[in-house]
C-alpha cells in the first residue's frame, strides 16, 4: 500500500513530536515545545480560514481569550471540571463565531480584517474591564486539570512539562488530522474554490455564505481550544491572551509558514515560538531580526516556508 | 535552500544553548520593554550595574555573580517561559524580577514547583498574603500607603475624611485597602467618590466632598493623570481642607501637571525622592545616596523608586547568600526569611516566616509639595 502525502505528512509530524525529546537537554525545552504546539493548533485553525477559504481574521485571539477564560471561570462559577470547561469554551466560541460570522463575513478584504479586529479588541476589553469576574489586567488563576495526577495513579509518571508536551501534541496532531482531511474533502474543495473566486464558486453551485461561515466557526473552535490549553498549562491567565498582538502573531505564523498548508502552519508557529528564545542573546536586535526574517520570507518565498521548500525539493527529486 | 535551512537550525542551536558556566548564577526576568517598561527599564539597569559593582568588589563568598537576564515585555506567558528557562536551562540559584503583578503571579507558580527563591518587584499585597514559601517581595503595598497617610492625619487631628479614588486597578485596590483599615486608625470616611481613569473633570465629585459636613481632609487614591486633575480642580474650587495624594503620584511629572494647586499636597513617598534632604544620621542616608550616585552616573537619568525595588532585591539576595554561606536554593530561601534590620533604598526589611515583605510604615516618608519640590515633613 502506498501512503498518501496526507498520511505521510501526519506520520512525519508524529515522528518529530515523538523523537524531539531525545534531543532535549532540559525540561525547559518541553515547555517551548508545548507552547509551539498550542500556537500551532490555533494557526492550523487559521489555515482553514485564511489558507483554504481565503478569509482574513485579525481577531482570532478573541476566541482564544474566550476559551482561556471559560477554563478559568466555569470551574469556579459553575462547578464544572476544567476538561468540561474546555468543551464549554469551544461551544461558546463556536456559538459566538456563528452569530457574528453571518454579518461580518459579508465583508471582504480590509473591511473583513477591521471587523474581526474589532471583535478581538472587544473581547480583550471586556476581559480587562470586568474586574470583579475576570480579575482585570492582573489576571486570574486557572484550576488544575488533574489529568497528570490521574496518569500518575495508573503508573505513568510525567513531569509537569513532559505532560503538557504530550497533551498539547495530541491536540495538535488531532487538529492537523482534521484539517488535512478537510483539505481533500468535498467541503475543502468548495472552500478552495471560493478562495479563488467567490463568483465562480457560486456559479457552480457552492453555497458561498454557508461554507465561509463553517470555516469561520471551525477556526474559532481551534483558537478556543488553544486558549484553553494555554490557560490550563500556565494555570494563570491575563487578558493579553485575547489581545490584538496575539491575533497578529497568529496571522504572522500562518503566513510565514505557508497559509495554505497544515505542516506550514505548524512550522510557522514553531519557528516564531523558538526564535525569540534563540535570540535572547541579541536582545536589542531581537525585533529587527524577526522583522528581517519575515521580510525575506515574504519577498523570496511568497507562499510561505513549507510550500516553497517542498516545491523546491520535489523539483530537484 | 537546504543549506540555508541547515544554517538556520545551527544558529538556533547555538542561540538556545546555555552560556558558559559561572560561579553563582542569579536570574532575572523584568519588563524592560512593553507597557510596564517605566518600571522594568530602571530595574534591569539597576541589576546590571549592581552585579558589576559587586563583582568588581570581589563577588560573593569569593565567587563572581553571573546575572542571566531576560525581557518578558510585561507578558505573563513570556515571564513564565523565562522563569522556566532560568530554572531548568540556566540553572540559577535564585530569581529577581516580575515587574508587574501579573508577571509575578506567573513566575510564583514556577518557583513554587521548582523550589527556587524568588524576590518579586511588584506591588500587590496578594503576592505575600497568604505567604508562599519561595516568594518574597521588596515594594511596599498600597495598604501600607493608606496606613501611613492615616497615621499622619490622626497626628494632625484629622479623623473625618472624604475619599476620592480612580476606578482603575491601582485606585480601586488602594480604595479597598484604605476603607478596610480606616477603622484601625480611628478614621471615619464620610464620603466616598469615584472617577473614571480618563475623566477630564472631577469638579462634581470634589463639590460633593466640599459640601459634606464635617470633612476635615480629602484623600485621593489614584495613579496617572487623574490625581493631577483632582489637584487642579481642588485649587479652582478653593477648597481649604488639606489634600492627601497616594504614592502613585510620586514623580516630578505630577507636580508639573497639577501646577500651583499642588502646593501643600501631602503624599507618602520613599527616601529616594528626597535623598538630598536626608540628614547624615538617617539610617537610610548612606544606602540611598550611594545608590543614587551610581545610578545617575551609569544610567545618566534620575534614580527612581522602581530601580530602588530592584536594588533592594539584589542586595537582600546577596546578603542572604553571604549569611547562608552557600549558594544553594534552600539555604538562600531560609536566609532571606531570617533577614533582620536590612536597610535598603525602600526601607528597613525584617522578614519572618509570616512576613515575606518585611517593611513597616517607616519605609514611607510623609512629603509635602512646596513650590514645585518635595519637602520632607519631620
Amino acid at each position: 500500500m502506498r501512503l498518501s502525502s496526507k498520511h505521510l505528512t501526519l506520520l512525519i509530524l508524529l515522528a518529530i513530536v515523538a523523537l524531539a525529546p531525545l534531543a532535549f537537554p532540559s525540561n525547559f525545552y518541553y515547555r517551548i515545545g508545548a507552547l509551539a504546539f498550542v500556537n500551532g493548533l490555533a494557526v492550523t485553525g487559521l489555515v482553514i480560514l485564511i489558507g483554504f477559504a481565503g478569509q482574513v481574521s485579525l481577531g482570532h485571539a478573541g476566541f482564544a481569550g474566550i476559551g482561556a477564560y471559560t477554563c478559568a471561570l466555569a470551574p469556579i462559577y459553575l462547578g464544572l471540571h476544567p476538561a468540561l470547561a474546555m468543551l464549554l469554551g469551544t461551544v461558546i466560541s463556536a456559538g459566538i463565531a456563528w452569530l457574528i460570522g453571518g454579518p461580518i463575513l459579508r465583508l471582504k478584504g480590509y473591511y473583513l480584517g477591521v471587523a474581526t479586529l474589532g471583535f478581538g479588541i472587544l473581547v480583550s476589553m471586556v476581559l480587562a474591564n470586568e474586574v470583579p469576574i475576570t480579575g482585570g489586567a492582573d489576571g486570574r488563576e486557572v484550576p488544575e486539570l488533574g489529568l497528570r495526577a490521574a496518569l500518575k495513579f495508573i503508573g505513568i509518571d510525567l513531569s509537569n512539562a513532559q505532560f503538557w508536551y504530550a497533551f498539547t501534541a495530541l491536540f495538535l496532531l488531532g487538529g492537523a488530522w482534521v484539517a488535512s482531511n478537510l483539505h481533500d474533502s468535498a467541503a475543502g474543495r468548495a472552500l478552495r474554490a471560493l478562495h479563488d473566486s467567490e463568483i465562480a464558486a457560486g456559479t457552480v453551485g457552492v453555497d458561498v455564505a454557508r461554507y465561509k461561515l463553517s470555516a469561520f466557526v471551525l477556526s474559532a473552535v481551534y483558537a478556543s481550544l488553544s486558549g484553553s490549553l494555554l490557560a490550563l498549562m500556565n494555570k494563570f491567565i491575563t487578558p493579553d491572551v485575547a489581545g490584538f498582538l496575539h491575533s497578529v502573531e497568529l496571522v504572522t505564523m500562518t503566513v510565514l509558514g505557508g497559509a495554505g498548508s497544515v505542516p506550514g502552519a505548524i512550522a510557522g508557529a514553531t519557528l516564531l515560538t523558538l526564535l525569540p528564545q534563540a535570540l535572547t542573546a541579541l536582545q536589542a536586535y531581537e525585533h529587527m531580526i524577526l522583522g528581517l526574517i519575515m521580510m525575506l520570507v515574504m519577498i523570496f518565498m511568497r507562499d510561505g516556508l513549507v510550500p516553497t521548500l517542498s516545491r523546491a525539493l520535489r523539483g530537484r527529486g | 535552500m537546504k543549506s540555508v535551512l541547515k544554517a538556520a537550525v545551527a544558529a538556533l542551536m547555538i542561540g538556545v544553548a546555555s552560556p558558559a558556566l559561572a560561579d553563582i548564577k542569579i536570574g532575572s526576568t523584568v519588563s524592560e520593554t512593553g507597557p510596564a517598561s517605566s518600571l522594568g527599564d530602571p530595574e534591569a539597569k539597576t541589576l546590571r550595574m549592581l552585579v558589576d559593582e559587586i563583582n568588581a568588589a570581589g563577588g560573593v563568598l569569593g565567587e563572581k555573580i553571573e546575572l542571566v537576564s531576560y525581557d518578558d515585555a510585561g507578558d505573563p506567558n513570556k515571564a513564565r517561559t523565562f522563569a522556566t528557562r532560568l530554572i531548568e536551562d540556566d540553572e540559577v540559584v535564585a530569581i529577581v524580577g516580575g515587574s508587574t503583578t501579573a508577571t509575578t503571579m506567573s513566575i510564583m507558580q514556577v518557583v513554587a514547583d521548582a523550589e527556587i527563591p524568588f524576590i518579586s518587584l511588584a506591588g500587590a499585597l496578594e503576592i505575600v498574603d497568604p505567604v508562599q514559601p519561595w516568594t518574597f517581595k521588596t515594594p511596599h503595598t498600597d495598604r501600607m500607603a493608606c496606613g501611613k497617610i492615616f497615621e499622619n492625619m490622626k497626628a494632625g487631628g484629622l479623623t473625618k475624611i472624604g475619599l476620592i479614588s480612580g476606578s482603575d486597578g491601582f485606585g480601586a485596590s488602594m480604595r479597598k485597602h484604605c476603607v478596610d483599615i480606616a477603622g484601625d486608625y480611628g478614621i471615619e470616611i464620610l464620603a466616598d467618590e469615584i472617577y473614571g481613569p480618563t475623566d477630564a473633570d472631577m469638579t462634581p465629585q470634589l463639590t460633593n466632598l466640599r459640601s459634606k459636613e464635617g470633612v476635615q481632609a480629602i484623600l485621593n487614591a489614584g495613579f496617572g493623570q487623574g490625581p493631577a486633575i483632582v489637584t487642579r480642580n481642588y485649587g479652582q474650587l478653593g477648597i481649604k481642607t488639606p489634600l492627601y495624594q497616594s504614592h502613585g503620584v510620586a514623580s516630578k511629572a505630577f507636580i508639573e501637571l497639577a501646577g500651583p494647586a499642588s502646593n501643600g499636597v501631602k503624599i507618602p513617598g520613599t527616601a529616594i525622592l528626597i535623598a538630598d534632604q536626608l540628614s547624615q544620621d538617617d539610617p537610610q542616608y548612606a544606602v540611598v545616596t550611594a545608590y543614587r550616585k551610581i545610578y545617575e552616573e551609569k544610567a545618566g537619568s534620575p534614580a527612581s523608586t522602581f530601580g530602588g525595588y530592584a536594588h533592594d532585591a539584589l542586595r537582600l539576595l546577596v546578603d542572604a547568600i553571604n549569611r547562608a554561606g552557600a549558594a544553594e536554593p534552600q539555604a538562600i530561601r531560609d536566609a532571606i526569611e531570617q533577614t533582620k534590620g536590612f536597610v535598603g533604598v525602600t526601607g528597613a526589611f525584617n522578614m519572618s516566616a509570616t512576613d515575606h515583605l518585611g517593611l513597616d510604615l517607616s519605609a514611607f516618608r510623609m512629603l509635602e509639595i512646596k513650590d514645585g519640590n518635595w519637602v520632607l515633613l519631620q
